[in-house]
């Protein structure tokens, strides 16, 4: 009888908790199909503020999957050969590095900002242009890219897999492309669904960097719930959901393949 | 190293700036005495610790009931629950912040369904809450991979030796979780003392650290101020995830 009475008790703080999460998910998904939000539901649904938000701000939908895109490719090109040098040469110095660049995980979004406009604010065509964000985005996302290919290149013997094909005559670059990257393939592809998926998401960052003519996605979020009436502001983030929403869950499906792999 | 010439231009080298500007005011370096000597910033760090100290605790309460809950349990739904509960981590602060308006604002769930003017999403209990919502997922996640460690034999021990369930809790459940619970109180700690994106959405009126920062920055340009702040900031949230990853081995972006 005890028993079931806490059952009953941590059963119904889950549910609360699902309801505290889930609740305002289903208002702001409701209040962007509905003709009239401050009437109820009964006023209606419409996509009208669907079609509004994409007049709006299909510009800053495009850039953030631009910012999105260019970031992964960065990641992948400073971040693949690091973690490769990293697992090659396991000691103080490679954790030291690995803990540097992990930084920006730790350090809020704002101080970072404010760090990079600090040294390059001045320099007008940098500051001004999209690669300005984009660093801001590289940095925060290098470290997940840069971990999970870490973790499951450190589960495997790399350096008998390498010396077994050192020995049938592989140079370093078929070593590298037909040994290394295919065994870190399920990090690559965890690290790269985060990175995405934090690309895409990023605000802290960004809202420091970003100038008038430059909005992410996240951006133009905060900017119509400012300015923009409850239901455009709303069906603009049902936008964002249905963007972020799948790459999550294809970012949990990886991540988990790649820790049972790395097991 | 491509990676190092990378995080030395955009990483160390703008850090240094930062931690430079900060003593380029009038007062020096004696700004980091400022923080704690002028009531405006005492006040702030003191808000934004207890309120970063609620979420946490409220967090770990909520995050560890749910998350034993359903560790132990298996039942129809169960799946569906976890997504609920795990949805909100791709989402950024401010679209939290958004959809505690839709909970507690003028056109809000709440003043909708309660006889009465309630409004609170731009109080410090909206603010709260909107931390809340981000740190629930991120403390569950910690503490169901602790609890799929925990031995189900020892509590089952402890029952037939005459424990009650209360007793159970407290003499082995909570032991066994403690390292992952001090470990994802800090990550809930850290990340709402450094949430920028939910308190720009609710906290316009009110002042913890991150608004502050933004406001010395880009309204009253004291930039030494701002910088000061933001290393003080840094540094908290840098050791507190520190101390998190040496006892629990998980990393979670501070991000807000």
């Amino acid at each position: 009888m005890i028993k079931s009475k806490t059952k009953i008790l941590q059963l119904t703080v889950t549910l609360t908790a699902c309801a505290f999460l889930f609740v305002p998910i289903i208002l702001s998904v409701l209040a962007g199909v509905t003709a009239n939000y401050f009437q109820g539901i009964s006023s209606g649904f419409t996509l009208k503020w669907v079609f509004r938000v994409w007049e709006l701000y299909a510009d800053s939908i495009f850039l953030s999957m631009r910012l999105a895109i260019s970031c992964l490719i960065m990641t992948l090109i400073i971040g693949l050969p690091a973690a490769y040098g990293l697992a090659r040469n396991p000691g103080w110095l490679s954790r030291l590095l690995e803990e540097f660049i992990s930084l920006p995980l730790a350090v809020p979004g704002l101080a970072l900002a404010l760090a990079l406009l600090q040294l390059y604010g001045s320099m007008k065509g940098f500051r001004a242009s999209w690669t300005f964000i984009l660093v801001g985005h590289v940095l925060y996302t290098m470290p997940f890219m840069v971990r999970s290919i870490l973790a499951v290149l450190a589960s495997i013997d790399l350096k008998t897999l390498e010396e077994g094909a050192a020995t049938l005559g592989a140079s370093p670059w078929q070593r590298f492309r037909d040994i290394v990257v295919p065994n870190a393939m399920p990090g690559i592809l965890a690290g790269a669904l985060t990175v995405v998926t934090l690309s895409i998401g990023e605000f802290n960052l960004t809202w420091m960097l970003h100038t008038p003519y430059l909005k992410t996605l996240p951006v133009g979020l905060a900017d119509s719930y400012a300015s923009m009436r409850l239901e455009v502001a709303s069906a603009y983030t049902l936008v964002f959901f249905v963007l972020i929403v799948p790459l999550l869950m294809a970012m949990q499906w990886a991540s988990a393949r790649a820790q049972r792999i790395s097991q | 190293m491509p990676l190092l010439i990378f995080s030395i231009a955009f990483l160390a080298l703008p850090l240094v700036r930062l931690f430079l500007a900060s003593g380029e005011s009038e007062a020096g370096w004696a700004i980091y005495l400022d923080i704690l000597r002028k009531p405006r910033y005492l006040n702030t760090l003191i808000l934004t610790v207890l309120v970063s100290l609620a979420t946490t605790f409220a967090a770990l309460a909520v995050s560890t009931t749910a998350g034993m809950f359903l560790s132990r349990n298996r039942f129809k739904g169960r799946g569906i629950l976890l997504s609920i509960m795990t949805l909100p981590l791709a989402f950024p602060g401010v679209v939290i912040g958004f959809l505690i308006i839709l909970l507690g604002g003028r056109q809000g769930l709440i003043n909708q369904i309660t006889p009465g003017h309630v409004v609170f999403a731009y109080s410090v209990i909206g603010l709260f809450l909107g931390y809340l919502y981000f740190s629930i997922p991120r403390v569950l996640l910690t503490v169901m991979a602790a609890a799929e460690k925990l031995d189900p034999v020892l509590e089952e021990a402890a029952r037939t030796l005459g424990a009650s369930p209360f007793r159970v809790v407290i003499d082995v459940i909570l032991p066994g979780l403690m390292p992952s619970l001090v470990a994802a109180g800090a990550i809930a700690f850290a990340t709402a003392m450094g949430a920028f994106g939910t308190a720009f959405t609710l906290a316009t009126n009110i002042d913890v650290i991150p608004m502050v920062i933004y406001t010395e920055f880009t309204l009253s340009a004291n930039i030494a101020m701002a910088a000061a702040l933001s290393i003080v900031l840094g540094i908290v949230t840098w050791a507190l995830l520190l101390i998190a990853r040496s006892l629990s081995g998980t990393t979670v972006a501070a991000g807000g």
